[in-house]
């Protein structure tokens, strides 16, 4: 047999359950491969002891019968959400050293249902970033550089801000992980990295735990090397905690129920504001490919129309830096994580937080204090919020043409470390086509379709209505399955 | 509107006093707004704080049903309109008593809107005063200055404890005003168990805000006066601050928009920071937390199970017992003493009861300074002396002497007129041998008064109560008397 690391979550579940190999065997693989791949900086702090002891209970569960859905998975875990006693940054030097005392709602039940934590995973900071380059731990680096050989050299960025997740998954230095997408940062990275990533509905998995960046956006899903991997991640990550109130109380369906069943008859909508100026030929082309395999599996395709569009990346950073703001002030050296003293509570706070954060959080701070400041409220925060509703509308009234929207997933293939950096609102573009779901609360997807140029992967991305992720990863398995996405990443485990 | 008698004597004239009042009353609830920690008074420093009170990352709140119907019923004590839908915001600002860097609060959309309250005052009349809204927000936690010469101590046991903060319209005119405003606050609060009002734990604060003004002109500028937490400091804060203002502006100064504080040992306000110094809250919706939406028959329940209010007894007391509204006022201010009044009035006179109770009782007790709970003379025990006076056993002069006694000893009235023979004589046969002996010994005085001296009238009563050991029943021996004189 061939390397375990090889095998989807759903391949090696099956392994387990047939006792071809041990929960154990599994996640020592995945040790000796988190070594392998720490070049790529993807892993901020790795729990091998922690790992093999949860292999160990989950192999006495597969002995007694007691296995659960996820039981000897090694997972990694985006370093946002909080891990009980195990070190939690989000990527920050002002959280550096922080233990938290309790385990998030997503991660619990993702141990709930037997999971393994190989460790936890960078990104940037704060979750604040396109490209995993605002860590405060590194840059994350993409395991598909060097797929060119005329470019060797480009050390390529593995998108952010779950860089460290679609680096590990990529490289095979995880078997699954999870992400969190505020403005597409599971879906640009997933796109960036050949890895398919989910964000699920606004509501659909706790918050509570989990780092805060901007409240009203941030959702927890999967990153996974598949459409069926991400359906059985998903089951265990979903569902309603009283802990958060702006959790949704709804029954988790069986998404795998959802991936067999075909999309004959369902009607794809294909937004034409979604062609942006200086978009690169080989997204388009990509995108029509992904038209015709869907049209060829049975899919309606229909034009639609979602006029706000061209606001959504603005409106974006006015509610997600105004949200920011506020809920970074509890990081202000009195409680937990890094303080720098002074000689009086504003000086300890000035230099606690100019020495605790990054230049692209406080940009953000900065930003998001300037629009909810007295004077400007109305004309940014206030306008912001109306111009989100339009952003929702328009959804709401395409969804009654068509049953999702496929759209690419980033305007670009993955750049190079030091591309874009010179003007912050070039990076921000990269998130032009994910941030209208975030605003809007929908359920959006991304797995890779095709190769750039570049030899790079791409992917494209199905948004459906809310709390519809079952028909959201219906198409992603028809597109998958037509697609048929085999490259590997130069390097990996 | 009660004009003159408040006014301030200016060199200029006279000044109206304006004062709007912000009361932060803490919800009487088991636990905080949005968490699940204990709110109990006197723990120890950082015992009752949840991750969330710390504000520990990926923290979230969660509202506590108890405290929000805690808001609905202090609404309807207030009279005010409740806001089925309203919504949390965010108040930001930093302090190192506040963990998360703002203050989850109300702006826009407050639980409850306009409302208005009833004072009594002393002269009996009857002042309304508008609430403009109460809304919930949650307390911070406490600096500790003076532990360490170096460093400052945080407890945050009070941090997410819940508030309401009740802001009324700029209706009170005087430091008399504002002090019973406060208390009859308090005792609305009270009556509805929303908040136990004990000022000295900090259960109720103040902030005060001060303007004056020429009579009928324009509103001046204001200041506001943080944090006052005595209804006495409250008075003192508001007479040293319009005085204060009189003074800048007779002597051709502006009064500057600023939030000052009251020195409790000096008696004085002064200034903490200015307008130009105030923050910029940056208020916003919290993204936390969904707009609160209540149920309609939810807030119908509250309402059908509210108490009787410290109004609707005052009332009461007005129509059925027949007192004055100020009587009545001080008999309902607190709850346990309207309930001793009612078991000492019920099946006798009203206005009698009322009396003894705001009479000797309250003076027997403040001397001591004991609450009415802590009396020794129960209701009924008032109740027995009453009807001792009813039923002309004793007379009320005797009455004072038997309450002295049960209040000393706490012997029953009955049985204290018995043991000293203190029963008043209102034998008519045996009052008239008794006038008829002292007519018979002072003749002289008889024709003196027959022939104009009507003073004397006093004397005839003094001795025939000095011949009876006082027990004569005094209103009879008037009226034998003025029979016999007349002859």
């Amino acid at each position: 047999m061939s390397s375990l690391l090889e095998l989807t979550l759903a391949q090696a579940l099956d392994g387990l359950k047939t006792k071809k190999f041990t929960a154990t065997e599994l996640t020592n693989d995945y040790i000796k491969a988190t070594e392998k791949c720490r070049g790529l900086n993807a892993y901020i702090v790795e729990t091998p002891e922690l790992a093999l002891k949860q292999a160990k209970e989950s192999d006495a569960r597969y002995a007694n019968g007691t296995a659960r859905p996820l039981d000897g998975m090694p997972l990694g875990i985006k370093d946002l959400f909080c891990t009980d006693n195990v070190q939690t940054t989000a990527g920050s030097n002002i959280l550096r050293g922080f233990k938290p005392q309790y385990e998030s709602t997503v991660t619990s039940q993702l141990f709930r249902d037997g999971a393994v934590m190989l460790g936890k995973l960078n990104l940037d900071e704060f979750a604040m970033g396109s490209a995993n380059i605002t860590s405060a731990y590194g840059n994350v680096i993409n395991p598909w550089s060097g797929a060119d050989p005329v470019n060797a050299a480009r050390k390529l960025v593995p998108g952010g801000s779950s860089g460290g997740s679609a680096a590990a998954v990529s490289a095979r230095c995880a078997i699954a992980a999870t992400g969190t997408d505020t403005g597409g940062s599971i879906r640009q990275p997933a796109a960036f990295s050949g890895i398919t990533g989910i964000k699920p509905t606004y509501g659909r998995c706790s918050r509570w735990g989990i780092v805060a960046y901007a409240s009203s956006l941030d959702q927890a899903g999967p990153m996974t090397r598949d459409v069926r991997d991400a359906a059985i991640m998903l089951r265990s990550m979903a569902g309603y905690d009283a802990k958060d109130s702006t959790s949704v109380n709804r029954p988790v369906p069986n998404y795998l129920d959802a991936i067999e069943g075909g999309i004959a008859g369902l009607r794809i909508g294909i937004p034409k504001e979604y062609r942006v100026d200086g978009m690169p030929a080989e997204i388009e082309t990509l995108w029509q490919q992904g038209i015709k395999m869907l049209q060829d599996a049975g899919a309606e395709i229909v034009d639609i129309s979602l006029p706000h569009t061209k606001y959504a990346l603005a409106t974006y950073y006015i509610v997600a830096t105004a949200e920011c703001s506020s809920n970074l002030a509890r990081y202000d050296g009195v409680r937990f994580g890094e303080r720098e003293i002074g000689k009086n509570l504003n000086e300890m706070y000035e230099n606690t937080r100019a020495k605790g954060f990054g230049a692209e959080v406080r940009r953000r701070i900065m930003l998001g204090t300037y629009v909810l400041s007295a004077g400007y409220y109305d004309a940014y925060y206030l306008k912001g919020q109306k111009v989100r509703n339009c952003i929702a509308r328009d959804f709401g009234q395409a969804f009654k043409q068509c049953d999702a929207i496929l759209t690419p997933t980033a305007p670009s293939d993955a750049f190079a470390i030091g591309e874009k950096q010179d003007d912050p609102v070039k990076m921000w573009l990269n998130d032009v086509f994910t941030v209208p779901v975030n605003l809007a609360g929908l359920p959006a997807m991304s797995l890779p379709v095709g190769l750039s140029a570049n030899k790079l992967p791409l992917g494209l991305q199905i948004i459906g209505r809310p709390f519809d992720e079952s028909t959201v990863l219906g198409i992603g398995a028809a597109l998958e399955a037509a697609a048929g996405f085999k490259h590997v990443p130069p390097f990996h485990a | 509107m009660n004009t003159n008698k408040n006014l301030i004597k200016g060199e200029t004239g006279d000044w109206e006093i304006v004062i709007g009042m912000e009361v932060h009353a803490q919800v009487l609830s088991e636990s905080k707004l949005f968490s699940g920690a204990a709110t109990a008074f006197g723990a120890e420093p950082n015992a009752q704080v949840s991750f969330v009170d710390a504000a520990m990352p990926g923290m979230l709140p969660v509202i506590n049903k108890k405290c929000v119907e805690q808001a609905v019923r202090t609404g309807f004590g207030i009279n005010a309109k409740i806001n089925l839908h309203s919504v949390f915001d965010r108040k930001n600002y930093f302090y190192a008593d506040l963990p998360s860097g703002y203050q989850i609060s109300q702006f826009k959309d407050p639980i409850v809107g306009e409302g208005k309250i009833e004072l009594d005052m002393p002269d009996g009349t009857t002042r309304t005063i508008g609430i403009t809204r109460l809304h919930l927000e949650q307390d911070a936690g406490k600096s500790l200055h003076d532990q360490n010469p170096a460093e400052s101590y945080i407890d945050l046991n009070r941090s997410g404890v819940a508030l309401m903060e009740i802001v009324s319209e700029p209706d009170l005119r005087s430091a008399e005003e504002a002090g019973l405003y406060l208390k009859k606050l308090r005792t609305i609060l009270r009556y509805l168990g929303t908040c136990d009002g004990n000022m000295d734990e900090g259960s109720m604060r103040a902030d005060v805000n001060v303007s004056v003004r020429k009579p009928g002109g324009p509103l001046g500028t204001r200041c506001e006066i943080k944090n006052v937490n005595s209804m006495r400091f409250v008075m003192q804060a508001v007479e040293y601050e319009a005085r204060r203002q009189v003074e800048i502006i007779e002597g051709g100064g502006v009064i500057k928009q600023e939030t000052r504080l009251f020195d409790n040992a000096k008696g004085e306000t002064r200034s903490m920071r200015s307008k130009e110094e105030a923050h910029d809250y940056r208020y916003f919706p919290d993204p936390d937390l969904l707009p609160l939406i209540l149920d309609e028959a939810w807030v119908a329940n509250i309402k059908a199970t509210l108490p009787e209010l410290p109004d609707d007894r005052k009332h009461r007391y007005i129509k059925d017992f027949g007192l004055s509204a100020y009587d009545a006022g001080v008999l309902v201010a607190e709850k346990d003493t309207a309930v001793y009044f009612e078991k000492a009035a019920k099946g006798r006179e009203g206005k009698l009861a009322a009396n003894w109770v705001m009479g000797e009782l309250f003076g027997a007790l403040n001397k001591e300074n004991k609450g009415i709970s802590e009396s020794p003379v129960s209701a009924e025990a008032l109740g027995g002396l009453l009807d001792l006076i009813l039923n002309n056993t004793i007379s009320g002069r005797t009455a004072k002497e038997v309450f002295e006694e049960m209040y000393a000893s706490g012997k029953a009235a009955a049985a204290i007129v018995e043991e000293k023979g203190l029963q008043q004589v209102s034998d008519v046969g045996a009052l008239e041998k008794a006038i008829d002996e002292i007519l018979a010994q002072n003749p002289d005085k008889v024709a003196d008064y027959r022939g104009g001296k009507d003073k004397l009238f006093g004397f005839f009563v003094g001795q025939v109560m000095k011949n009876t050991g006082g027990k004569a029943n005094p209103s009879l021996v008037n009226d034998l008397l003025k029979k016999k004189l007349a002859g």
